[in-house]
C-alpha cells in the first residue's frame, strides 16, 4: 500500500458510519458588513490603501500618463518596465514619444532567465494593469499574464497599478462571483494591498521587506 | 526523530523564562500589542461570533469529507500541472523533498515560511544532505541568523527587541551595528534577494488548499512567499492533510477570520493563489511545483470526533496571544513546533503523550484560547480530555492516542477511587471530617510540590458543615 492509500484508507475508517455535513454557506455574512453606496466604494479603498502607505490618486483616461512620469521624476527614476502588449502600455509608450521626455521603457518580453540580473538589479519601477479592486479590504486584483507576468508586480521597488473606477468590488466574495474565479483559475491570481512590509522586528512596521517598496495606484474615474 | 527528549525538560524550561526579565518584557508587549491589533479588526461583537460559527463550520464541513476532498484536490491540482505526493511521517515527506533536490541537482533552497517544514525540521535534514537552506521570512531569517527556532507560528523572532537583532545581524552579517529597523529590514532585503535570485527551488508552506478549482492559498505581508513560489524554478508546497477545503469561496470567511485575528489586518498585503506551474506561453514562475501532503499524527486525531476539532486550526496564533501561559513562559519554553494552546493539543498526536505529557497539564484552563479561537477549538475541553488521556491506564481499551497512560499511576488511580467514594457516601465524609479537624495538627507540614509554593492547608477547629448544622439547630 502507498503512502496515500494507508492515509485514505484510515481516515475513511474513521468516518465510518457518519454523513458528510451540509453546505450551507451563509453568503449574507460575508458580503452584508461589507456592502458599500457607490460613492463610498472608491474613499473606502483609497483611506484603507493609504492606511498601509500605498499612494492612490484620482486621474482620468487621459490624464494618467503625466501621472506616472510626475512620480518617476519625483523620484529621479528615468525607466519605466511597461507592456508593449496592453492598450495602457502602447498609451504610455506614446505618451512619451509626444512629450519628449527622456524615461527609457523597458518590456518583459522574454523568459525571466534571459534577463533575470537586469530585472533583479537594474530595473527601479513598473506599471501594470489590475482587474479591479475591492473596497472592503483596500486591495487590488492582479491575474498575471504573458504580457504583464508575475514578477513584473513584485521585483521592481516601485509598483505602479491602473485601476479603473468602474471595476471596484464591494468585497471578495463578489469579486468571486461576478469575476467566475471558480470556473477557471489563471496560473497565479493575486491580491495586492499596499506596498511589501514586515512587523517582524520588535513589532515595528517596515515598508519594502521583499516586494516593491512604494507602490502607487492611479485610479481612472472615468474608466 | 529527536524531538521527544526536548518536551520532558519543560517545566525546567518554564522556569528558566519565568525568571528571565527581559524575555518577559519582550514577549508582554508583543502580546499587549497583538490582542489590541486584533480587537480594533472586531467592532462588531456580533459579527465576530456569527464569523467564527461560519469558520468553524467551514471546517467541519471539509473535515467530514476529508478523504473525498483530498482525492478532489489531487485530481484537479494534477489536471492544473502540480505534482502530488503524500507521506505519513516526517521522515517520508523530507526523502520526497530530497529525491525533488537530487533530481535537479540543486545546492540552494529558498523557504518562505512553513511551520509544517518545522515539524519536518526540514533546514537541518537537507544540510545533513549538503543543501543549504535558507529562510527568507524576515522573522524566520532572523532566527535561523541566530541559530534559535520560531517562538511564535506568526511572528517568529518575537522574543528578541530590535537591540538584540542588531548585534545579531552586525557579528553574523558584519554590517554597523543599528537599531534602526527600518535599516535592519533593508539589510534583510539586499541579502535575500541575491538568495532569491541564485535559488534552485523554492519552498513554501499553504494557507488553504482549494479541492474544487486544484490551488494553493498563501497569505503574506513581506513578498517572500510570492519570491519563494515564483524566482526559482521549482516550487515544493509542504502542507498538512487538514489544510483542504472545499470550495474557492470557502475562504472567504476563512481569509477574514486568519487575517484579522492573526495580527489585526483586515487583510495581508499579499492574497497569493497558485494553481500550476508556468504554461508554455508565460514568461516566469517555476517550471515544477510540488505538493506534499503530511500525515504525521493528524490521522489519529481524526479518528476521534473530540480530537479531531483540533484540526480545524487555520494557525492563526490568537490563542497562543491571549494566554497568559504562553505570555509568560515565551515559545522556546514548550520545546515543540508549535507552541502555545494549540501546541499543547496538536503536538501530542505528532510525538505521542509519552513526549508530551507536560503539556496538556501546563494550563490554567482559563479559557481564554477557546474564546478567541476563530474556528472555535474547544481547546480547553480537549486539553482536559488529553488530562484524561494522559491517566488513563495505558492497556484500557479503545485506545485513542500514542502515549496513552504516559501519568497513570496506580496509586494516584486508587486515591482518586477513594475520593470519590469518600464524596458520595455521606458517613465516611462525615468521619472524614470529623478526623480531619480533630487530629489537624498532624497534617503533614509538606505535601510535595504543592508546599514548593504555598503553605501546607490547615484544617480548622470545626467544619463549616458541624457549624452550619448548629447554627440551623440540627442534630
Ligand atoms: S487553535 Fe484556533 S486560535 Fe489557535 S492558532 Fe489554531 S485557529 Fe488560531
Amino acid at each position: 500500500m502507498s503512502a496515500k492509500e494507508r492515509i485514505l484508507a484510515k481516515l475513511g475508517r474513521s468516518l465510518a458510519g457518519t454523513t458528510p455535513i451540509a453546505d450551507d454557506y451563509d453568503q449574507a455574512l460575508v458580503t452584508t458588513p461589507w456592502t458599500y453606496a457607490p460613492e463610498q466604494r472608491i474613499p473606502r479603498l483609497r483611506e484603507l490603501l493609504e492606511a498601509v502607505h500605498g499612494e492612490t490618486h484620482l486621474t482620468t483616461t487621459d490624464g494618467w500618463p503625466a501621472r506616472v512620469v510626475d512620480a518617476l521624476s519625483a523620484r529621479g527614476i528615468d525607466e519605466l518596465l511597461i507592456s508593449p502588449d496592453t492598450p495602457h502600455g502602447q498609451q504610455f509608450a506614446a505618451h512619451i514619444a509626444a512629450i519628449g521626455k527622456s524615461v527609457r521603457l523597458k518590456s518583459y518580453d522574454r523568459p525571466v532567465e534571459a534577463w533575470k540580473d537586469e530585472l533583479f538589479f537594474g530595473t527601479p519601477a513598473s506599471l501594470t494593469g489590475t482587474l479591479g479592486g475591492i473596497s472592503a479590504t483596500g486591495s487590488l486584483i492582479l491575474w498575471p499574464t504573458t504580457a504583464e507576468p508575475r514578477l513584473m508586480s513584485l521585483v521592481p521597488p516601485l509598483h505602479i497599478a491602473l485601476l479603473k473606477a468602474s471595476e471596484v468590488y464591494d468585497n471578495l466574495y463578489s469579486v468571486l462571483q461576478a469575476q467566475s474565479w471558480a470556473e477557471g483559475l489563471p496560473t497565479n491570481a493575486l491580491l495586492v494591498s499596499g506596498p511589501s512590509k514586515t512587523a517582524d522586528i520588535q513589532q515595528t512596521l517596515a515598508y519594502g521587506a521583499h516586494g516593491p517598496k512604494e507602490l502607487i495606484v492611479l485610479i481612472l474615474e472615468d474608466a | 526523530m529527536n524531538a521527544p527528549a526536548i518536551p520532558m525538560t519543560f517545566k525546567c524550561r518554564a522556569h528558566d523564562a519565568v525568571h528571565d526579565a527581559q524575555l518577559r518584557r519582550n514577549f508582554r508587549g508583543a502580546m499587549d500589542f497583538l490582542m489590541a491589533k486584533r480587537a480594533a479588526q472586531f467592532p462588531d461583537g456580533d459579527e465576530l461570533e456569527r464569523l467564527r460559527s461560519f469558520g468553524n463550520a467551514v471546517r467541519a464541513r471539509a473535515l467530514s469529507k476529508l478523504p473525498e476532498l483530498l482525492e478532489r484536490l489531487e485530481t484537479n491540482l494534477t489536471r492544473n500541472g502540480v505534482k502530488v505526493h503524500w507521506a505519513e511521517t516526517v521522515d517520508e515527506a523530507n526523502a520526497i523533498v530530497h529525491d525533488i533536490v537530487r533530481a535537479h541537482e540543486a545546492r540552494q533552497v529558498i523557504k518562505g515560511k512553513s511551520m509544517v517544514s518545522e515539524e519536518m525540521e526540514m533546514n537541518h535534514y537537507l544540510e545533513g544532505h549538503g543543501v543549504d537552506c535558507l529562510e527568507s521570512d524576515m522573522g524566520e531569517f532572523i532566527v535561523q541568523l541566530g541559530n534559535e527556532k520560531p517562538s511564535h507560528i506568526i511572528m517568529p523572532a518575537i522574543h528578541l527587541n530590535a537591540g538584540q537583532v542588531a548585534s545579531l545581524f552586525h557579528d553574523k552579517l558584519e554590517v554597523d551595528y543599528t537599531e534602526d529597523v527600518d535599516r535592519l529590514i533593508q539589510i534583510g532585503r539586499e541579502t535575500l534577494r541575491r538568495k532569491f535570485y541564485e535559488a534552485d527551488i523554492g519552498v513554501s508552506g499553504v494557507n488553504f488548499a482549494v479541492a474544487e478549482t486544484g490551488s494553493l492559498l498563501l497569505v503574506e505581508n513581506e513578498g517572500n512567499g510570492r519570491m519563494s513560489t515564483t524566482v526559482p524554478p521549482v516550487h515544493i508546497a509542504v502542507t498538512g492533510i487538514e489544510k483542504v477545503v472545499e470550495n474557492l469561496r470557502d475562504v472567504v470567511p476563512l481569509l477574514s477570520l486568519l487575517t484579522r485575528s492573526a495580527t489585526g489586518q483586515p487583510i495581508t498585503t499579499y492574497v497569493n493563489v497558485i494553481s500550476g506551474p508556468r504554461k508554455a506561453e508565460e514568461l516566469d514562475g517555476p517550471q515544477e511545483v510540488h505538493l506534499v501532503l503530511l500525515d504525521n499524527g493528524r490521522s489519529q486525531a481524526f479518528a476521534d470526533s473530540e480530537l479531531r476539532q483540533t484540526l480545524n486550526c487555520i494557525r492563526c496564533g490568537a490563542c497562543m496571544n491571549h494566554c497568559p501561559v504562553y505570555t509568560r513562559i515565551g515559545g522556546h519554553a514548550y520545546g515543540t513546533v508549535y507552541p502555545g494552546p494549540i501546541g499543547k493539543i496538536i503536538t501530542p498526536h505528532m510525538l505521542g503523550l509519552e513526549a508530551t505529557k507536560d503539556l496538556p497539564s501546563a494550563s490554567s484552563l482559563c479559557g481564554a484560547c477557546g474564546e478567541v479561537c476563530p474556528v472555535k477549538i474547544p481547546i480547553p475541553a480537549i486539553l482536559r480530555r488529553l488530562r484524561e488521556e494522559n491517566v488513563r491506564a495505558p492497556d484500557d481499551e479503545p485506545r485513542h492516542m500514542r502515549g496513552q497512560g504516559s501519568k497513570y499511576s496506580r496509586a494516584e488511580g486508587l486515591a482518586w477511587k477513594g475520593w470519590r467514594l469518600l464524596n458520595t457516601s455521606p458517613r465516611l465524609y462525615r468521619l472524614f471530617n470529623l478526623a480531619a479537624t480533630r487530629l489537624s495538627a498532624l497534617t503533614p507540614p509538606k505535601l510535595g510540590p504543592w508546599t514548593e509554593h504555598h503553605s501546607a492547608p490547615k484544617a480548622a477547629p470545626r467544619s463549616l458543615h458541624e457549624l452550619a448544622r448548629e447554627h440551623l439547630g440540627e442534630d
